[in-house]
């Protein structure tokens, strides 16, 4: 039984002067308790927009919000705004990108996550501000009781994104929604903070949702990986599976066009062509075909359906990677 | 040409080639014992100087002519403020930077301008670092203009459709605003700016850092392609290892205003000796579920202290796993050479390399 279903969701932005922006479209998936799936993908590719759907922090004016979320029975995308205050926080954490705009700079950091506890767990003040400091102990933050009475500004940026985590598992939730937490930090204090989510998942049993567009973190966090492009789930897959033998040749392309640390040097990159403003629509046939090597004539008439390949494996592809290689074999 | 070089530069520099026999004469870029230090000023009345942040201190590298260096290091290391030092944006507090054998310190006015030709830039933000309000020709003449090369008319027009092709982008570009394109093609306009003026080095500064993964490798492959062409020399600022690795020969390793490191990029990667290396390398990503399960990162504790009161001794101490009860905190190693250019400021490099030191074994 899945903690979390995301069934078909799609988040559609409607303006008067301008085309409606379709930002998510027709994405579902599963996340079960204790595990950690990846969304990953580029800039636009709607990854950001399915994680504020989820957690009901769309604005709600211009916004069409379509399709089904539901964590453990309860359709969160049919709650009030009240009943939503109640669950956020409680039930869903969320670890932003950029925890100094997350975090309130005239309160102290102390009074952020007492706050929470307050809330949601009906502690008294002084109860909360032990917890409190608890938990700035459990994620990291050496000397908690002062830090307690600084504020962000005072932090450095690993210590902000910890403080950050802090406040997202103040109330054990059951699922955690990370968008892009490390993107902003330094490589040392970037393995910092993943060692601890890891080892926090591994406590609690919380369910993680990693949000990225570093292959590298994925490689190294994440159960099953979705592949999002231009709004849509191109390929899902297991880690290992997927690095070993991606299908889409959007997931192929990305994986040769990071620089890596442990390839020969002198060896070129394999870019992609183009950018995704070359994008056609879904409606017109397969959105990365103007920049695919694979593409066939059918790719720019006809959207390819997301279809399951095998066992736990799913692709959206007309002309798939190793697509000749698999026929010849079994010829 | 020579001769006229000569009677504008005058005496007191030398011309070009200099001396046969000098070592370091096939190098473009000599930067000696470069210290950029920033006052920190209190006071509403009278600025009294409390204290200086030592942004760059005492860094020494020497840049070949048409070689690629990376200078890596995480953010504060002053990695940037190195590489705005070489233009002499920053003016450095001390130390001397020698480009092409002439001795910038003492440089101002008119001579420095006419240097700077040969150096340009190519910054991260490509947003913020071009004029939204001119256009692409105008953004790309005006360096032409201010250097005497914007010769007028045809022929103009003609150099700057081959400096756009070059890049990659149509000659249609050439009436378009920044705004206009995506992140990667400003990129490109960037480039083709700093090549405008046809310079002998350009210091790139987070050139790809901005840009999406599947752009990212455009924009690397095209510095790659430009760098055959033109014959330039590269000096590349990254804080990504992979992308610095990917592009550059030689590599420095930057912490807190030193250079802890500096080798061949494929004896780096192999045989990292400072413990800061390693534990930068430990911690990049590798987009494999194989390594990344069997990585052993070396998780350094804590965070950069301040460059306004770097720590005693070896900068690192206060972080480093290796670290030993003596000299460390005392003595501020030099970089040294332990054979085959491989040069590194640390005091227990080999102890550490031959695994004689492990790990917290000091406390």
């Amino acid at each position: 039984m899945a903690l979390l279903e995301v069934r078909d969701l799609s988040v559609r932005f409607v303006r008067k002067s301008e085309p409606t922006v379709s930002a998510v479209d027709g994405v579902s998936f599963d996340v079960h308790p204790g595990s950690t799936v990846g969304l990953v993908g580029e800039s636009g590719c709607g990854k950001s927009v399915t994680s504020l759907a989820i957690m009901g922090l769309l604005p709600g004016r211009g916004t069409e919000v379509s399709g089904s979320v539901n964590l453990e029975g309860s359709e969160l995308l049919r709650l009030s705004q009240r009943e939503f205050d109640r669950r956020r926080g409680k039930d869903l954490g969320m670890v932003f990108q950029d925890p100094l705009t997350s975090l309130n700079p005239v309160v102290p950091i102390g009074l952020q996550v007492s706050e929470v506890i307050e809330r949601h767990r009906g502690l008294s003040r002084r109860d909360a501000s032990r917890e409190a400091a608890r938990l700035l102990d459990r994620v990291g933050i050496p000397d908690p009781d002062r830090r307690l009475k600084e504020y962000s500004h005072q932090l450095s940026g690993g210590m902000r994104q910890r403080a950050l985590i802090a406040m997202a598992l103040a109330c054990e939730p059951r699922l955690l929604i990370a968008d892009e937490p490390t993107t902003a930090l330094d490589v040392t204090i970037q393995a910092q903070i993943l060692t601890l989510l890891k080892e926090l998942v591994a406590e609690t049993g919380t369910a993680l949702i990693m949000i990225t567009h570093d292959l590298g973190v994925v490689a190294g966090m994440c159960d099953e990986v979705n592949v999002l492009y231009a709004g849509r789930i191109v390929e899902r897959a297991q880690r290992h599976e997927l690095f070993s033998r991606p299908r889409h040749p959007y997931t192929a392309g990305l994986m040769a066009s990071v620089p890596r640390l442990d390839s020969p040097r002198g060896q070129r990159l394999a870019p992609i062509e183009g950018s995704v403003a070359d994008n056609i629509p879904w409606e017109g046939g397969c959105a990365f075909s103007p920049r695919c090597g694979n593409a066939l004539a059918v790719c720019g008439e006809r959207a390819p359906e997301l279809e399951t390949i095998e066992q736990g494996r799913l692709l959206r592809c007309h002309n798939p990677i190793g697509a000749a290689e698999l026929e010849r074999a079994h010829d | 040409m020579t001769d006229s070089s000569r009677t504008i530069t005058g005496s007191e520099t030398s011309p070009v080639g200099t001396d046969p026999s000098d070592p370091a004469a096939d190098s473009l870029l000599e930067i000696d014992d470069l210290r950029v230090h920033f006052p920190i000023k209190r006071g509403i009345v009278l600025d009294r100087t409390v204290g200086h942040v030592y942004a760059v201190d005492g860094v020494s590298l020497r840049v070949g002519r048409g070689e690629t260096y990376g200078l890596v290091g995480e953010s504060g290391c002053g990695k940037s403020t190195l590489g705005k030092a070489v233009l002499r944006l920053e003016r450095p507090t001390g130390g001397s930077i020698r480009f092409d054998g002439t001795d910038m310190a003492g440089m101002s006015g008119e001579p420095l301008r006419r240097m700077r030709r040969r150096m340009q830039m190519v910054f991260q933000d490509t947003l913020s670092s071009l004029d939204p309000r001119q256009s692409v020709e105008s953004l790309l003449v005006e360096g032409m203009r201010a250097h005497g090369l914007d010769k007028g008319g045809e022929s103009t027009e003609r150099e700057l459709r081959e400096l756009l092709s070059s890049v990659g982008l149509p000659s249609s570009a050439l009436r378009k605003y920044p705004h206009e394109f995506s992140g990667g093609q400003r990129q490109r306009i960037g480039i083709a700016r700093a090549l405008a003026v046809r310079p002998d080095l350009v210091v790139a500064d987070e050139p790809v850092s901005a840009l999406d993964v599947s752009v990212q490798a455009q924009v690397l492959n095209l510095l790659e392609d430009l760098q055959e062409e033109f014959g330039l020399t590269y000096l590349v600022i990254a804080h990504d290892l992979a992308v610095v690795r990917h592009v550059a020969r030689r590599i420095g390793v930057m912490y807190l205003g030193g250079l802890v490191e500096e080798s061949d990029s494929d004896v780096l990667y192999e045989q990292p000796l400072h413990p800061y290396t390693r534990a930068l390398l430990s911690a990049v990503p590798v987009p494999e579920p194989e390594v990344e399960d069997r990585r052993e990162r070396i998780l350094l504790s804590g965070d950069l202290p301040s460059p306004a009161s770097p720590p005693t001794g070896c900068r690192f101490h206060t972080r480093c796993p290796w670290r030993q009860p003596t000299r460390c905190d005392s003595e501020r190693p030099e970089l040294r050479d332990v054979g085959g250019g491989h040069r590194v400021a640390c005091h227990y490099a080999e102890e550490i390399r031959d695994g004689i030191i492990t790990p917290n074994s000091g406390e």
